[in-house]
Parts: C-alpha cells; structure tokens; sequence
C-alpha cells in the first residue's frame, strides 16, 4: 500500500513539469500558435532561474525570500524573451511556425547546456553538475507542510502548476477574453472582423504560455532535482508535454490529469517487477497512447475536441 | 462606431505602418535580401563569439574555416554530413511540396537504421554479405516507407494532425531503438557496436569511408529534382499542395498522391537510416539521427523545396555546426555552443522571408496635411 501511495506522489512529482508545458502550450495554440519551441522555452526557463540563482548563491548570505524571488523573476524574464522572439517571427513576420519552432528548440536547447556548461566551468569542480542546494531549499520548504510528505520535500510551484491550469481553464471557458481567444485559433479573419486585436491577442497567449512553460524547467531544477543542473538533465520532457496537449485535447483541466498520468507512466519501471529490457517499452507508452489519442479525436471529429482550426497557420489581414 | 462583440470604440486613424503582400520580386534583389541576412547572422555571431571567447573576429571566423575545411580528414567530415543532412532533406521534401509537414523524418530515419540492425544481427553471418545488404537495404526501405504511410493514411481518412502525428512517431522510433539495444546487448554497455553489427558493412569506394554515401545523395538529388519537376507525380504533388480542391476538380486522387508521397518520403528516410548504419557507424543508438531529421526540415523550407539551393542551405548549416564546434574545442567552451549559433542564423533567414514576401508603406505625409 505505502508503495502505491509513494508511486503515486512520484508521479505527480514527475507530472508537474508536464503540466505547465502543457497549459503554457494550449493557451498557445488555442490562439492559433503550434508553438513547436515550448521544449526550448522550457530549458532557457530552467536555465535562466539557474543562472539568477547562481549568482545570487555565491554573492553572500541567502535570504529564502530572495532565494525564491530572484530565480522565479529571471526564469520567467528568459521564458518571455524567447517566447517575444517567436511571437516577433511568426506574428509579425509571420514566418512558418513550424520552422520557428523547431529553430528554436534547437536554440533553446543549445542555450541551456552552453550557460550550464559554463556556469559548472565556472565551480571548478570536477563534477558535471551545478548544485542550488541552498536556493533549492528555499523552494521546497516555502510550505511548512511540503516537507512532512511521504514522497520527500516538495514546494509550492507543485500547487501554482494546478493553480494555473485551473485558471486558464476558467478563463478560456467562461469568459469574454477567453472566448475572442479561442475565435482567433479556429478563424482569425472572423475574429478581426468583430472587432478583435489578432496580433495583441496572439503576443499575448504565446508570451504567457512560454512563461508558464518555462516555470516548469524552473520546478524541474529547484523543486524536482534539488537544485542540480545536469546539461540535458531535462530530457524530452518538453516533447512529452506537447503530447499531453493533444491528449487532454486542449483543456487545461484534463491536463492536469493527463500530465499525472503521463508522468507516472513515465516512471512506471521503477515500480513494476519488470526487467531492465522492457523499461524503454514503458516509456514509449505515453506516445503511443497521445497517437491513438488523436487518432480518436480524428476520427469522432466532434467539435470541441478537434484541435484550433487555424492551429499553425500564420494570420495576414489581406490574404482573405 | 462600436462594436457589439468587444464593446470598445474604434479610433479611426491612419496606421504608422501597414503592410501588403507583395506580387514579385526580382530574382536577383531575393538573392541579395537572403545573402545579406546570411551576412548580418554571421556578424552577430562574430561578435558573439568573440564577446564569449575574447577573440577577435578575424581569427573567429578563420577557426570556423578551419573546422570545416581544415585538412583532409575535416574536409571529408564536412561533405559526409553535408551528404547525411541533405539526404533527410531531400526525402522530407516531396511531403512539405504537398503541405504534409512531415516532422517525423527523425523516425523515419531511424526506424529505417533499426531495420538495417535487425537484419544485420538476424542473418549476419549466415547468408553471404552481399544478399544480406540487399536484405538490409529493402527492409529499411520498407520500415521508413511504412513509418511514413500510418500518419499520411490518417491524413487522408480523417484528416488527422499530421504535425503532431509524426512528431510523436519519432519517440515511438527511439523508444523501440532502446529496446533493442537492451535486448540485444548482453554487455551491459547499453551501446551496441561494431562487435555485434559485424557483417554486411557497405563497401568503400576508392578507400575512402564517406564516399559512397556522398556519391548515393549527390545521384539523389538530381533524381529528386526531377522527380518534382519533370514527373506526372511531382505535378500532382504541386497541385495537392496549392490547393486540394482544385486537385480533385481535375480528378487527381488526393488520398492515393498524399499516401504515395509520404510512402516516398518516409522511404527515402529509411534509405539515410540504412546509409548511417550500414555505410559508416555500424552501431546503432538513439542518436544516429543527431537531429538532422528536424534540422532537415528548416534546410528544406529556407530552400524553397529546391533540391540544389538545398546543397547550399545544408551546406550552411553544416559549416556554422562544424565551425562553431572548432570554436568550442580551440577555447574550451561547452560543444552546446555550434546549437546557439545555428539557432541565430536560421532565426535570421526565416525573418528576412518577410521582406521578400511584404512590402512596408510608412504612412505618408502628405495625406496627413490634406486632412
């Protein structure tokens, strides 16, 4: 029983990461933006609160609330500024959105391993990792209760992540400004037509969903690993929560789930008596299923569970 | 004037700036707004790098040249991946003619290298070397092919997100990789070699290990390039990706053209998964496609889908990866370094389409003394 228990804490441990990937990217796409560059985002997110944290660690004594602060606002400056810079490219240079995307994943990517890189050069330790164990700390005992869990310490970015989904989910759902973002991503043109700022709109949810997103490299590095930044530590997890989207089809609230679900799959071999052979089979799991996911929602074609009709494509007033 | 759905008054007022589609462009004034952005990236890179490394720009790029083209080991490096990312190129090409964004040629290409592993280590040994490559070539083929049908038949059923379809093929492809290797590998390295691929290794040609690769793409290219423009199936190819009503109107099958296209591409996939494990590794990992199956895909678009300007477009994003890693090792920064500078020049090109594609109207100021 204590082992299920502690499997199911491990996977909302896991989850979390996915979950702001996931609601940073349907706020995205939901406003027509497939932004293919969420995993870059992620690792320039974790990076940026890495290096804010560093230098803070190492100038002198570390006050928790700064210890919080300084990371949070330096992951979320260098979440917006990449996600300004694909917002720049595709909204008003209206460049391919898939290329932008993946360019920038490659970008994001090669930033946080070249910054990581550097920074653990710059410890002169003969390890390859950098630890925040103070900074981390100061993450995970932000709650007086997160420490007292089965699964060990865990902060609070474990409850802004279901926080944020909820609100983005009320917000989309049931009001005016969720749903002249929702009109953007199924027909801009109809949407300019009312009335409504297609490019204000499309800054805007790409920019707060890269924000969100990058949170989660942010919760990754403090909360989830200890404050320990490995180059390429963080894996395809950014990919994994681009899978979620498409399983939770595109509501925030079934992300939630999907991310748990998701990240206990992701874990699964731990837990099972399975040999060593099997584990990568487990791990595809979560792909396997978002395929038969979208092959369902396909093919049922019901509306609301279709992806945003104009998902990817870029918006030109004139081209009506 | 309101309006009923935002409730917020309208100003009226002339923008500063507004923007119009433009309807040509002569070819040469294309050509310079491409090369001078190439020049402008490669300036910022310039100064990037010496603002990291505190070198001066003119030995910058020199080290950049010598990476590539350094001596004769580098120079052949630097055409083998050249040939590698331009084959992934060439194959995804055929699917974006026809607006299928194939993201999965990293799939495609390595579930093609875990066919041509699997026949190696199934009959290596048993059936002479030449019948066992001839084995390895078609079941690679057949598993990119096959890799490339399932999103494109779900396409063209019902309409399935092709973007995504293949996206997540691609970890399906790893995943499976791994389990092989765990499978087979008894050493408990996790890797597995030379040692057990130890039989139908492609032939060298002429002694030299990277040359039948980069001979099999260069006839590739020419191939391709006809293919799209000289054959009844790259005409309909174009007609599908223009418009698919239209391509129904003049009674093109649209479902047999976007399954036969992604079969090619997913196919040609496979062929470049052959080719890195058969031709030049013997191993298989994870990482045979070393990304070139999404870095293919911006080679391909900044193209425009043109086979030879690809050779230029790949050539580019090889020299920047293969210099910026001289870089990296010349001043002992992090190899991660070659990602950033991709990551510039290719965010530059793709801004500068804008240019070629729109015209910018400043608002003038003689209709704003006529008011």
């Amino acid at each position: 029983m204590e082992k299920v228990l502690l499997f199911l804490i491990r996977a909302v441990l896991q989850g979390t990461p996915l979950l702001y990937g996931a609601t940073g990217e349907i706020l995205t796409e939901k406003a027509g933006n497939l932004n293919l560059g969420i995993p870059g985002i992620m690792y320039v997110g974790a990076i940026s609160g890495v290096i804010g944290g560093f230098f803070y660690q190492t100038s002198g004594s570390v006050n928790p609330f700064l210890a919080i602060l300084i990371p949070l606002l330096s992951c979320l400056l260098g979440s917006l500024l990449t996600s300004l810079l694909y917002s720049f490219l595709t909204v008003t240079l209206r460049a391919n959105q898939n290329v932008t995307g993946l360019a920038l994943t490659t970008f994001g990517v090669g930033f946080g391993n070249f910054f990581g890189g550097s920074l653990i050069k710059l410890t002169n330790s003969s390890t390859p990792y950098l630890a925040l164990t103070k900074i981390s700390k100061a993450y995970q005992n932000f709650l007086p209760f997160g420490n007292q869990q089965l699964g060990g310490q865990h902060g609070f970015l474990i409850y802004l992540a279901v926080v944020l989904a909820l609100i983005v989910s009320f917000v989309m759902k049931r009001t005016r400004v969720g749903l002249q973002l929702r009109s953007i991503g199924e027909s801009p043109a109809t949407a300019d037509a009312a009335g409504i700022n297609v490019t204000r709109y499309k800054y805007l949810s790409t920019c707060l969903g890269g924000m969100i997103a990058g949170l989660g490299g942010l919760y990754y590095i403090m909360d989830y690993s200890n404050g320990v930044w490995q180059n390429d530590g963080f894996g395809d997890r950014g990919w994994l929560a681009i899978a979620i989207v498409i399983f939770a089809v595109w509501r925030p609230h079934f992300a939630i789930v999907g991310s748990y679900l998701f990240g206990g799959l992701y874990i699964m071999y731990n837990y099972l008596n399975a040999s060593m052979q099997v584990q990568p089979l487990l791990q595809m799991l979560p792909y396997v299923v978002t395929i038969i996911v979208l092959i369902f929602v396909s093919v049922r074609k019901k509306r609301e569970n279709l992806p945003p009709a104009a998902l990817g494509l870029s918006y030109f007033r004139e081209d009506r | 004037m309101s309006s009923e759905i935002t409730g917020k008054k309208i100003k009226e007022h002339e923008p500063l700036i507004t923007i119009s589609r433009r309807k040509s462009m002569a070819f040469w004034v294309r050509l310079a707004i491409r090369a001078g952005s190439v020049l402008v990236a490669l300036i910022v890179c310039g100064l990037i790098t010496r603002f990291v490394t505190g070198d001066d720009p003119i030995s910058v790029y020199s080290t950049m040249l010598e990476g590539n083209f350094g001596d004769l080991d580098k120079m052949w490096y630097m055409f083998y991946n050249l040939a590698m990312l331009l084959g992934v190129a060439l194959a995804l090409t055929p699917a974006f003619r026809m607006k299928f964004w194939n993201i999965g040629g990293e799939g495609q290409v390595l579930i093609g290298g875990l066919a041509t592993a699997v026949c190696m280590i199934a009959l290596g040994g048993r059936i002479p070397d030449w019948s066992l490559i001839l084995v390895m070539l078609i079941s690679s083929v057949t598993a990119g092919a096959v890799w490339g049908i399932i999103p494109a038949a779900f396409k063209a059923k019902w309409r399935t997100n092709e973007t995504l379809f293949t996206l997540m093929m691609n970890y399906v492809a790893m995943y499976l990789i791994k389990y092989f290797i765990e499978r087979v590998d008894q050493s408990g390295s996790h890797t597995v070699g030379p040692k057990l691929l130890s039989h139908g290794w492609l032939p060298t040609v002429l002694g030299e290990q990277y040359l039948l690769n980069i001979i099999v793409i260069a006839a590739l290219t020419v191939i391709m390039y006809a293919y799209l423009n000289y054959s009844k199936h790259g005409y309909e190819i174009s007609v599908v990706g223009e418009s698919e009503n239209t391509a129904r109107y003049v009674g093109i099958n649209v479902k047999k053209v976007i399954i036969r296209t992604m079969a090619l591409s997913g196919a040609l996939c496979g062929l470049i998964g052959f080719l890195l494990v058969g031709g030049f590794s013997h191993s298989i990992d994870p990482n045979i496609a070393d990304g070139r199956g999404f870095t293919a895909i911006l080679v391909s678009w900044l193209a425009k889908f043109n086979p030879f300007t690809m050779v230029v477009t790949s050539f580019l994003i090889v020299f920047m990866d293969l210099g910026a890693e001289e870089i990296a090792t010349k001043f002992g920064i992090n190899p991660s370094f070659s990602d950033i500078m991709t990551g510039i020049i290719i965010f530059f090109i793709i801004g500068c389409e804008f240019f070629i594609n729109y015209q910018i109207h400043f608002r003038k100021k003689a209709a704003k003394e006529a008011e």
